[in-house]
């Protein structure tokens, strides 16, 4: 069975009488021991889609769609499940450590806690796992008693990591994980997740506004745009030979060092992501979008199939776009689009 | 296009006579000892020149110095030993003199959310520098030139925003804006573009090649990115706890790197896709508080690592301190290292 299915997923928030879209009609799968990586700009709608995996939403967002994790769908799960669900078997690295750890615990209090509250274990094998733990991802084991302000930007990242894989999850939502750490220590971080990936059979989905770093850390790519998944499929090949325009703007935007067309030529993506709710019909990166065509305005645009294991949803991949109308390529059992009905 | 942005004659400092546009010499800046540490040698023995019309990127890991480096440069940290010098002269650290040459040269910082006040529309935000200087003759329209400089076209549509309602790229250029209202003929900034979406930070780099062009501005660039280097810099410093290891051309020191720090760095830049293995450095980011002695990066050197036990060199790496750099990398790049067999620093050259 495959470890997380998600169908559809879409998030509203409702602000004044209005409800918006930030996330729309999301689909993917992953598998134990994959690293998926989600792209986007700020806005996007990456970091609600993660959170929403496991409904870590404030109240006011509707959630709907499936998210069959082993087969269970989480957002129609009761609260007793999902409180068993999250730490145990799925966590979260987020953002900022320095934010995200309690200043006034230590941070072997930290990493015991989820155990603490998911297993039956005595304190004494608490202690033991803590100190494994830090040892694995490459904290020494007598820190356990160290505040977080005590610990360098990436020994926190790290303690993150370690309170992440406290009760050997199966799946680690990673949000923006080395976002704020110098190049250095972002490099030992990925390779730090990597290596744990490769050895356990954890699957990661991994979010980040840096494309180049996923396409170096990922298995699979996921990009999106005003709350879609614009294109998905191999990162490697995601990021070398993008298909949908959005994409190509990204990918053009981190300068590959030696290649003379970036040489003194920084790419840009002029305008803005649309604001939420702004999103009309057609393709929402129609306004931005320099190969735009009339269809694409008016046009449903839906992820179509675009190489072996891939997808884009742009007008462009399909072998005509002026003959295809609405009975196009179908990928898989994909619904016609839910939540953008605002 | 290209062409025009290629590196000016002016800026190669054996070519004219005219004085570089930002220098300093053998800058030293030194933080007191803290809770029983040392003190912390932030800047330790730095010469750099930014020519006129140059863009010189300088790179490193935090804590290297790199953005107390930019600081001295902008005179708002005053360095222990060493001296900054503006056009030639020497800059002096009198309360008139500051304030003379903080119009030249203007700091623009890493997050323009944090940088501009969330109460204060654009138009006071980009005046507030003149105002500062008692200079508001037509203030409206130098603050509408700076705003269309910055590329905040047409500036009526923004003065009176405030930064909540921009984005993050358009703040920035409000900064940058802030900045040129002044004319300053340098601009230092510190990771202009690391608080950005990938979409903003190309516009905003582009954005210092054309203020280049059109306004004969010299910038210094604080980054950690080796990319930003590539799309903007003519000459890139690579800075290593206080001390500037590598020094040269873009296209020589980012291809043909010769220092090991420089070569770890592009080993681990993301997106290459290169098969390349990346060289991980161990351990965090080094302490100024404790500077290892003999060459200072040998702790976590892997070219030091890879010598022989009973090689000799393994001996100058472990305690032979290495002399500031002093060249400014053209027409050759020099580096720093016991292990580059010319042009280094000679022995009898250790002081």
């Amino acid at each position: 069975m495959t470890m997380l299915e998600v169908r559809d997923l879409t998030v509203t928030y409702r602000y004044g009488g209005a409800s918006l879209a930030a996330v729309r009609s999301v689909g993917f799968t992953l598998d134990g021991g994959e690293i998926l990586g989600v792209a986007g700009e700020s806005g996007s709608g990456k970091s609600t889609m993660a959170l929403s995996l496991v409904r870590l939403l404030p109240p006011g967002a509707g959630i709907t769609g499936q998210v069959l994790f082993h087969g269970e769908d989480l957002t129609t799960a009761t609260w007793g499940k999902l409180r068993a669900v999250r730490w145990a078997q799925a966590s979260l690295v987020f953002q900022g450590a320095m934010n995200a750890l309690n200043p006034v615990r230590s941070v072997g209090e930290q990493i015991a806690e989820p155990i603490r509250l998911h297993e039956r274990v005595d304190h004494r094998a608490i202690g033991r796992r803590v100190a494994d733990l830090l040892d694995s991802v490459g904290v020494s084991s007598r820190r356990a008693s160290a505040y977080p302000h005590e610990l360098s930007g990436g020994q926190r990242q790290r303690v993150m990591i370690a309170m992440a894989l406290a009760c050997r999850p199966d799946l680690i939502i990673a949000d923006e994980p080395t976002t704020a750490l110098d190049v250095m220590v972002q490099a030992q971080i990925l390779q730090l997740l990597t290596d744990l990936v490769a050895q356990s059979d954890i699957a990661v989905i991994m979010i980040s506004h840096d494309l180049a770093m996923l396409a170096d850390t990922c298995d699979r790519l996921a990009v999106m745009y005003a709350g879609r998944l614009v294109e998905s499929g191999p990162a490697g090949q995601v990021f070398a030979e993008p298909r949908h325009p959005y994409t190509q703007a990204l990918s053009r935007a981190f300068p590959r060092v030696g290649d003379p067309t970036s040489r003194r030529a920084p790419a840009s993506l002029p305008g803005e992501p649309p604001a939420l709710g702004a999103v009309g019909d057609g393709c929402a990166f129609a306004p931005r979008c320099s190969l735009v065509m009339p269809d694409c305005l008016t046009r449903d645009i839906e992820p179509w199939p675009s190489g072996p294991g891939r997808e884009a949803a742009c007008l462009l991949v399909l072998p005509d776009p002026a003959v295809v109308g609405e009975d196009g390529p179908r990928v898989g059992e994909r619904h016609p689009r839910v939540g953008a009905s605002d | 296009m290209t062409i025009d942005r290629a590196a000016p004659a002016g800026a190669s400092p054996t070519g004219g006579a005219a004085p570089p546009a930002l220098e300093v010499r053998d800058l030293h800046v030194t933080f007191p000892s803290r809770r029983g540490r040392g003190p912390a040698r932030a800047v330790d023995g730095v010469n750099l020149t930014v020519g006129a019309r140059e863009i010189v990127a300088l790179i490193g890991e935090s804590g290297c110095g790199k953005s107390t480096l930019a600081r001295a440069l902008v005179g708002l940290v005053k360095p222990t030993s060493g001296e900054v010098l503006y056009r030639g002269t020497t800059l002096g650290y009198s309360n008139a003199a500051l304030k003379a040459y903080r119009r030249h040269t203007q700091l623009v910082l890493q997050d323009p959310g944090g940088a501009l006040n969330p109460r204060q529309n654009v138009f006071d935000a980009v005046a507030e520098g003149l105002r500062l200087h008692k200079d508001t003759d037509r203030l409206g329209a130098r603050v509408h030139r700076a705003l269309s400089q910055a590329g905040l076209r047409p500036p009526e549509q923004f003065l009176e925003r405030y930064p909540h309602n921009l984005s993050g790229g358009q703040q920035q250029r409000v900064v940058i804006a802030g900045a040129l209202a002044l004319e300053p003929s340098v601009i230092v900034a510190d990771e202009p573009v690391s608080s950005l979406d990938a979409s903003a930070r190309g516009e905003i780099l582009r954005l210092f090649l054309d203020l280049r062009d059109t306004l004969d501005l010299s910038a210094l660039v604080v980054s950690h990115d080796l990319g930003l280097a590539w799309n903007i810099a003519d000459r890139v410093a690579v800075m290593y706890l206080g001390r500037i290891v590598e020094v040269g051309t873009v296209e020589e020191v980012l291809l043909e790197p010769k220092h090991p720090y420089t070569r770890s760095l592009l080993s681990v830049l993301p997106g290459t896709l290169s098969h390349r293995r990346p060289i991980l450095l161990t351990g965090e980011p080094p302490d100024p508080t404790a500077i290892p002695a003999g060459c200072r990066f040998h702790p976590r050197c892997p070219a030091a690592a890879e010598l022989a036990p009973h090689d000799p060199r393994r001996e100058l790496c472990h305690s032979r301190a290495l002399p500031p750099l002093t060249g400014t990398g053209r027409p050759t790049s020099v580096a720093s290292c016991h292990l580059i067999p010319s042009p280094v620093p000679s022995p009898s050259g250790v002081g």
